[in-house]
């Protein structure tokens, strides 16, 4: 197919993620979920799917879905339903996987979020709970190898509509997800362990004047970084125009494919389809019975929901002064982020505690290797120091010198300044005296500041140094410079 | 050869083992010699776990003679069907799929019946994965009637029944998913008892039709069906369909007091559709005449009504086959039984391994349930059979408010020949029209014997109570046992 200079291709492009639950037992059974564990050191009869055994909810599970899906502004099912989805493989002891088909736990979400400082808005279409297959390897020649540990781990399977226009746009919602799942605790949603796992699928709307071609949707199975899903994406978007332009094939039922991530080519290859493909007979699971989630339960767990990365890196970024570069990590960090949240309810001042966590409670924190929340300071010192420092009463020099002695001390910050020797002179008397000390030493830099109004300020400047060298530098500047104005103006 | 003597009832022996007047050991002896010396013409055993039961006899005489009580069912024999898993024997639901399988874990009811004292003494034959009515199935061997070698003892508890009606063991479990606990009882004479689906506890026992498999008890009598039905029902965590309603207790409902007093102004349900075309002469004499008797012993029958019972064998065969495919997808060949062409890759392994390790019938049921559930098909079978389902429970709901209990045969026949209906699927299907119904509604009942045709086989009458009206049920089948025992 040719096309016109003056042809457009439109990305359509949706995304099913796989998020595996940070429960302490599988799914179904009260295996442990160890990743990396010896072979099948993790199984039971239940997860090995032997005969007579039946499955028991994981209530922590379901409880984990319901947070992520009102974090994903979804609605939660009333009553959800367990389904057997069937296919023979030798990961799946059952030869069946129990999932949600008709009565996802959760439907009808969206996120919003801003990539490029474009503002965009991508509809969840649901998500529901299953259990997760084992493992095959292929390490010895000739033989495959099974692997149950993961079996029956717990997955959220979430899935948006079509609203994504770009591999970037993509990219960024995987990241925007992944911190939020983290941030309710959902998930670890460490990719190396596979804990997080992405399908695109794909496809482009080619519009050419009257002429409008839909190329068919293509899944790429089992993306494991953020960067094989943005890489996979674009390879995709541009051969399918290529493929088109080759074959002129648009999309039609039945020829959706799906294709795997050469990684090492960058390239995406076809998959060789199952037998069975595409009849799961869904049915529901006769050994589950339906679960009803009460209101009141949706409710309370609504209230519990924290305020989530995207909106708490905005308010940070406006309310503490921070740099937006250095704002996410922050903000991800919950604990940290919790930490100077309570020290401004303890009356910190807003940009000096910014400017602290980021200066040097953060370096503390990377030289321990911990987090700020790890260095075992309350935000009531915290909001102390920031006070200190707020009233002039310690410079920011000092106060950096008083959080590191607060690492050790756990005296309250004025009474670590004081005993340091970092208060601030407030007393008028003493700096008065300072002044006069100073004005009778420098009578060329007097009469700069009081006759030549070019010399004003670097006159005053020199001034205002000398009677803080005088006080130490603890004489409060505000105070000296107030002091030394109205002395300056007074006749001699 | 001496006739063996035959076994006391489930209770004579526990009481007498827990009292310390025998001893467990003797019983076991003697179950053990009975069934050695039976068991060869009637084939009711795919194992028999000598060492496990007289291990079992020796520790519990130790206990008894320790004075730490003996349990409810203390010393006695009791036979388990081989689609319940068991640590102490191989499980094989009479199927090479899973032949020399010993699993890792014991059933539910396995544990609670050892806990009780009992002596599990065997594994008995079935149709394969419970899968018929005759025990023909079985991919070992068949079953064969107590009474009569040429005929089947039904099915598919047919290995349990005969061991019961045999006498070589008091009481045994079967499990029932249409029937497969009360017809084999009709056809063996004794007492087969399908509790309401949850009542006990499925964890253990090898999935046919999920949502109608249910265990049952097999006895000689309905006082000792209730003295194993007490040890082993009641809420279980590992089985999310077990109902969380503690049992009765089951026994003290069984007093000749309150036994005496059942009958008199029972509203006895004698549901129309189930005496019509099909069913024997016979056995609609002998049915009709415990009714008669009912009723000059007080009992108001009524007639009531299951007007879609009609459809109840067409929805369970969609039902209890779409459960099976998927049930029985796991016998793959990967993890465990026959493994056939592993060499030629995943899916002739799968293929040739299934191909392999399951009987004729199975793979009928599992082809018929995979089409139920196939894309383009499912609404037209599994979504309408389910619709049926809910009607029938309906049908059922209205009836007991019009009666306390239904009444019926338990089968149309009495046993037929072995090898008769084989060749015939649809008419063995039959054999399970009255007792079908009772499972897609998810209710408790009890077959009991009421007589015997010409030849002397026996016929089994079947009640039916509300759902958790297993004290009523029992009431009222030990009322009818009373009734039919005494002369007139
Ligand atoms: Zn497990």
């Amino acid at each position: 197919m040719s096309l016109t200079a003056e042809a457009r291709c439109e990305a359509i492009i949706g995304l099913e993620i796989h998020v595996q639950l940070a429960t302490r037992t599988k799914m179904f059974c009260g295996c442990a979920l160890a990743y990396g564990a010896e072979p099948n050191s993790h199984v039971c009869p239940v997860c090995l799917g032997m005969p007579g055994s039946l499955p028991v909810i994981n209530e922590r599970a379901v409880e984990l879905a319901i947070r992520a899906g009102l974090a994903l502004n979804c609605r939660i099912a009333e009553e959800t339903r367990w389904d057997r989805k069937s296919y023979h493989y030798p990961d799946l002891p059952k030869s069946y996987q129990i999932s949600q088909y008709d009565l996802p736990i959760a439907f009808d979400g969206m996120v919003e979020f801003e990539v490029q400082e474009v503002h965009r808005r991508i509809r969840i279409r649901r998500a529901h709970l299953e259990e997760d297959a084992g493992k095959n390897t292929h390490d010895l020649p000739g033989r495959t190898l099974v692997d149950l540990n993961r079996a029956g781990a717990p997955l959220l399977e979430i899935v948006t509509e079509p609203d994504f226009r770009s591999a970037a746009e993509v990219r960024e919602f995987a990241v925007q997800l992944q911190r939020i799942v983290r941030y309710l605790g959902v998930s670890e949603a460490n990719m190396q362990k596979g804990q997080m796992r992405f399908e695109p699928n794909i496809n482009l709307r080619i519009a050419d004047g009257e002429r409008v071609a839909v190329t068919p949707i293509v899944e790429v199975k089992n993306l494991n970084s953020f960067r094989a899903l943005h890489d996979a994406i674009e390879f995709e978007l541009a051969d399918q125009l290529r493929r088109w332009r080759e074959d002129g094939r648009t999309l039609r039922p039945g020829n959706k494919s799906n294709r795997g991530w050469d990684e090492e080519r960058g390239v995406t290859v076809p998959q060789r389809e199952k037998e069975e493909a595409d009849d799961y007979r869904y049915f529901p699971d006769p050994d589950l019975t339906p679960l009803p989630i009460a209101r009141e339960r949706i409710e309370r767990l609504r209230e519990e929901t924290p305020e989530l990365p995207i909106p708490r890196t905005a308010r940070f970024i406006a309310e503490y002064k921070l740099p937006p570069r250095d704002a996410p990590a922050l903000v991800d960090d919950r604990a940290s982020a919790d930490l100077l949240d309570q020290a401004k309810d303890h009356g910190g001042e807003p940009s000096i505690l910014g400017r602290h966590f980021l200066s040097f409670w953060l370096m503390h924190a990377n030289a321990r290797e911990t987090t700020i929340a790890g260095l075992g300071v309350s935000a009531e010192r915290m909001a102390g120091l920031a006070r200190l420092q707020h009233e002039g009463a310690v410079n920011a020099t000092a106060a950096a010198q008083i959080a590191e002695a607060m690492l050790t001390d756990d005296s309250p910050p004025d009474a670590l300044a004081q005993r340091m020797g970092l208060m601030q002179t407030r007393d008028s008397g003493a700096i008065e005296a300072w002044v006069e000390q100073a004005i009778a030493a420098n009578v060329q830099a007097v009469s700069d500041a009081r006759e030549n109004p070019k010399k004003l300020a670097a006159a005053r400047g020199f001034l205002v140094g000398q009677v803080m060298k005088l006080s130490g530098g603890k004489a409060d500047p505000r105070i000296v410079g107030e002091l030394l104005d109205s002395r300056l103006r007074r006749p001699q | 050869m001496n006739a063996p003597i035959p076994p006391g009832s489930v209770i004579e022996v526990a009481d007498a083992v827990a009292a310390g007047r025998e001893r467990a050991a003797e019983v076991c002896r003697a179950a053990l010699a009975r069934i050695a010396q039976i068991d060869p013409d009637v084939r009711a055993f795919l194992h028999v776990s000598a060492d496990h039961a007289r291990a079992r006899a020796t520790q519990l005489d130790s206990a008894i003679e320790a004075g730490r009580g003996g349990g409810a069912l203390a010393g006695v024999p009791i036979a388990i069907k081989d689609n319940l898993c068991t640590r102490f024997a191989p499980t094989t639901a009479a199927s090479r799929a899973l032949e020399g399988f010993v699993p890792p874990y014991d059933a539910t009811v396995v544990e609670r019946l050892e806990s009780a004292g009992a002596l599990l003494v065997g594994k008995t034959n079935l149709d394969e994965f419970a899968m018929g009515s005759s025990t023909e199935n079985s991919a070992f061997f068949p079953t064969h009637h107590p009474l009569d070698r040429g005929r089947v003892p039904g099915g598919s508890s047919g290995g349990s029944a005969a061991a019961v009606a045999a006498g070589m063991v008091p009481a045994a479990l079967g499990s029932d998913t249409g029937g497969s606990v009360r017809q084999p009882a009709a056809f063996c004479g004794c007492v087969g008892l399908k509790p309401t689906y949850g009542r006990i506890s499925r964890y253990g026992l090898i999935a046919y039709g999920s949502s109608l498999d249910q265990v049952g008890v097999l006895a000689g009598n309905v006082r000792d069906a209730a003295r194993v039905l007490e040890v082993i029902a009641g809420p279980d965590a590992r089985d999310a369909t077990c109902s969380t309603h503690r049992p009765e207790a089951y026994s003290a409902a069984m007093t000749e007091e309150l036994v005496s007093r059942r009958m008199a102004g029972l509203r006895l349900g004698v549901p129309r559709e189930y005496f019509g075309e099909g069913l024997s002469d016979s056995v609609r004499r002998a049915v009709e005449a415990a009714i008669d008797k009912a009723r000059r012993g007080g009992a108001r029958v009524v007639d009531v009504s299951l007007p879609r019972a009609r459809h109840s064998v067409a929805a369970y065969y969609v039902i209890a086959t779409a459960e099976a495919s998927s049930n029985l997808s796991r016998y793959d060949g990967v993890h465990y039984g026959v493994r056939r062409g592993a060499e030629a890759g995943i899916e002739a392994l799968v293929r040739e391994s299934r191909g392999a390790g399951f009987g004729a019938e199975v793979q009928r049921r599992i082809m018929l349930g995979t089409f139920a559930l196939s894309a383009g098909y499912y609404d037209a079978y599994y979504a309408k059979a389910l619709r049926v389902r809910r009607l029938l429970r309906d049908d059922f709901s209205a009836a007991l408010r019009e009666a306390d209990v239904l009444i019926s045969p338990t089968t149309p026949t009495t046993a037929f020949r072995l090898g008769e209906k084989l060749s015939d699927p649809l008419s063995m299907y039959l054999a399970d029209v009255y007792t079908i119904a009772v499972n897609l509604a998810g209710l408790p009942a009890i077959s009991i014997p009421c007589g015997a045709d010409e030849a002397g086989l026996p016929i089994g009458l079947q009640l039916i109570a509300p759902a958790l009206g297993e004290s009523l049920l029992l009431q009222a089948a030990r009322a009818f046992e009373q009734m039919l025992a005494s002369a007139g």
